[in-house]
């Protein structure tokens, strides 16, 4: 179990790596296995539920013809913005050549590697008909490609994943293996994942802006909203991250990358509100029958208001993080906790914005205008929680594997 | 992390570290996996309950359009012989083909339709929809008089009809020429007919309902429980394509009645509703009855400007 001899084959020696660094990553405090104890509890709870549902239908969840996305298909497309938000790691430092940011991008990475796991089993706990999964796949199964843009979001989400796994396994393994990674070997897939992160949003919008019966949906504003808030959730995600991390294992040189993704929220939190006053001015000042749905959202329609609360609290959030992200003490250290705190209203400010307040409403009123409210059932509470801690699980494994190359920073 | 304050390997070396007293720590892993793979598989027990509702042939099925002769003769036997065996039915399920040179279209007569409802019921019943939710391909919304804003109107109106101030319009699948449903769906298990007729292949469909986000008109529903319908009530004759008792977890929608109408029959829409306020056809004959009516009366569609080029119509004498 000692070293890699130099001419080892990498067939042989990068199994030994995913190997050894999964051991390691296992390894930890007793706070520790207390958190992976209490995520695989909850992910076994949320499995439990999906089998139930498989089985029993998809009658335990309370989406209905009228409205038949909810609660998976919103958490999935949060999760494609945090994904997709890990990016404002990778722009700083491959872009503008900041070097301390070189030596912490591998966190935004590997949380877009758990996002985007998130998002497929979000997908697959949203199928009526999970054992005919296979029909989707390229070959074997029935592609329709280019016309659905379903097909794109498989393609670009996968493509995603593994463009992450990639850089992620070839950095850490070349740390491994003792050696300076070569630039020709990941710098231009990091390049590629610049685009790549944009692409897999503005896709993931496209499924839903494209649709003319949805007036709430059909709006060309959708997609930069998307990225605007997808570049505050996942920033502010991955700043709490690092302040947990520097805490956890006194591992240095992160704040500076915190100080720069506070900045760049600073920027895409403002970007997003003034989006969300654009859309809002358009639909309420026009009125007619295509501000129905937004009516709903904010203030009932025909005595309904079960999205009001959540909406406004989304609002307060986001304004209250906003005016906390203006002000300069926030990059101090003493201010810590509040800066943890106006990421933490960012994040689920965005979550109920870009979930819930953006799929249900598309559904409500319906295409023939019934005003049918959805309200998750337990059930789907249950799965999504499950789908959560999985992704949680995911991402703690995959920073404990990069934690000795982020204790001793890299040249690369 | 415990281990690594103890690495000081040099950088040449592999920088990850070697774990002390290896074997108990590794039976004690793998003790904790095992119980966690345990746990998973209890967890996930309810799926062989779901696994024995889907044979190995049916996992295995080809799309519709794939299937040779035999295989389909044999997909057909199978569905009847499932459909005896969890409905109790003797059914026949077709194959029922497009008759060339036809394309189906519909139309209502919005000065006649008073809301009754019958068409409801005997799509519901005709169809083998679950009776516990009361399924029916056709919605009738009452819209107050001088709108034609849907969301004046009503679907789940109740009381004597017709009232004077208020006027119906039904409303099921179009039978789009620019179906959104069909561009939408990620494995092209629905698709257009020539003879206008939009189906799904319910053994091929995977349950997005990406397709029933896409359609401006309501006109697909899901199957969210498995279709109860007593044995006595099972509608026979039945088409692989059209009133086949569906899966659980599948889309299904209004296909014209295929099952009759590809036989020269009308849909069941249409001889049930007792005002006469349905006509249906092949508008690709000249002489037929339909061609006639939109020709010569004033013919409205249902949100035309989203382009997707509806064959069903409404006008008004």
């Amino acid at each position: 179990m000692s070293s890699i001899p130099a001419k080892e084959s990498h067939v042989t020696s990068y199994p030994k790596f995913i190997g050894r660094s999964l051991w390691l990553a296992t390894e930890g405090s007793f706070a520790f296995y207390a958190w992976m104890t209490m995520l695989t509890m909850l992910f076994l709870v949320g499995a439990n539920a999906w089998a139930n549902q498989v089985a029993g239908g998809m009658i335990g969840t309370n989406m209905t013809d009228q409205v038949s996305w909810g609660l998976y298909i919103a958490n999935f497309t949060f999760m494609v913005g945090l994904a997709a938000g890990g990016v404002m790691m990778v722009i700083p430092a491959y872009l503008y050549h900041d070097r301390k940011m070189h030596d912490v991008v591998i966190i935004g990475e590997l949380l877009a590697i758990a996002a985007i796991v998130m998002c497929l089993l979000f997908v697959v706990a949203d199928l009526g008909r999970p054992d005919r999964f296979w029909h989707m796949l390229p070959g074997i199964g029935k592609f329709n490609w280019p016309i659905s843009m379903l097909t794109w979001d498989v393609i670009v989400l996968n493509g995603y994943l593994v463009l992450n796994l990639h850089i992620c396994g070839y950095l850490l393994y070349m740390r491994f293996l003792g050696r300076k990674p070569n630039p020709t070997w990941y710098i231009p897939f990091v390049m590629l994942s610049i685009v790549w992160a944009i692409s897999i949003h503005t896709v993931t919008a496209f499924l839903y802006c494209g649709l003319g019966g949805r007036p709430f949906w059909n709006t060309a504003l959708l997609t930069p909203r998307f990225l605007a808030s997808a570049f505050v959730s996942g920033p502010a995600f991955i700043i709490v991250a690092m302040v947990l991390i520097k805490r956890l294992t006194g591992i240095g040189g992160l704040d500076h990358p915190i100080a720069t993704l506070t900045r760049i929220i600073r920027v895409t939190i403002l970007i997003n509100l003034l989006m969300v006053a654009s859309e809002l001015f358009t639909e309420f000042y026009t009125g007619g029958s295509h501000v129905s749905a937004a009516k709903y959202l904010f203030f009932g329609l025909h005595g309904k208001t079960a999205l009001v609360p959540w909406t406004w609290t989304a609002i307060g959030l986001n304004i209250t993080a906003a005016l906390l992200f203006l002000w300069p003490g926030l990059l101090g250290f003493r201010w810590r906790p509040l800066l943890v705190a106006a990421c933490c209203m960012a994040f689920v400010g965005a979550w109920i914005e870009k979930g819930m307040g953006l799929i249900v409403p598309g559904f409500i009123p319906s295409t023939l205008h019934e005003v049918v409210e959805y309200v998750p059932s337990q059930l789907e509470w249950k799965v999504t929680v499950g789908i959560w801690a999985f992704g949680l699980m995911v991402f703690t494994i995959a920073i404990k594997t990069a934690l000795p190359t982020l204790k001793r920073p890299a040249e690369h | 992390m415990t281990s690594t304050e103890t690495d000081s390997t040099p950088s040449s070396k592999p920088s990850l570290p070697i774990v002390e007293n290896f074997s108990r720590r590794a039976a004690v892993k793998a003790g904790f996996a095992t119980l966690g793979a345990g746990a998973f598989v209890a967890a996930i027990s309810p799926l062989r309950q779901a696994a024995k509702n889907t044979s190995a042939a049916e996992f295995m099925q080809t799309h519709y359009t794939e299937l040779s002769t035999e295989q389909k003769a044999d997909v057909i036997a199978r569905l009847e012989a499932e459909t005896k065996e969890k409905y109790g039915a003797d059914v026949t399920i077709g194959d029922d083909r497009p008759i060339p040179g036809t394309k189906f279209v519909y139309a209502i007569n919005l000065s006649v339709c008073n809301g009754n409802g019958k068409c409801v019921e005997a799509c519901h019943k005709e169809n083998n929809h679950d009776r516990d939710t009361n399924q029916s391909y056709i919605r009738v919304i009452e819209m107050p008089k001088g709108t034609m804003d849907m969301e004046q109107g009503s679907t789940t109106y109740t009381g004597v009809v017709p009232k004077d101030d208020k006027f119906y319009l039904p409303v099921q699948c179009q039978q789009c020429d620019e179906p959104p449903c069909v561009d939408v769906c990620p494995v092209k298990a629905t698709w257009k007919e020539e003879d206008g007729i939009v189906v799904v292949d319910y053994n091929w469909c995977i349950g997005c309902r990406y397709c029933e986000a896409a359609c401006p008109y309501h006109a697909r529903r899901f199957n969210w429980k498995k279709p109860e319908v007593p044995a006595a009530e099972v509608n026979p004759d039945q088409s692989y394509l059209s009133n086949r008792i569906r899966p659980v977890g599948v889309v299904e929608k209004c296909t014209y009645c295929l099952h009759r109408t590809r036989r020269g029959k009308l849909p069941a829409c249409l001889e049930a509703c007792p005002t006469g306020a349905r006509v249906f056809g092949n508008i690709l004959d000249k002489d037929s009855n339909i061609r006639w009516i939109l020709e010569n009366k004033r013919v409205y569609i249902l949100k035309e400007e989203l382009g997707t080029k509806p064959a069903f119509f409404y006008y008004f004498d």
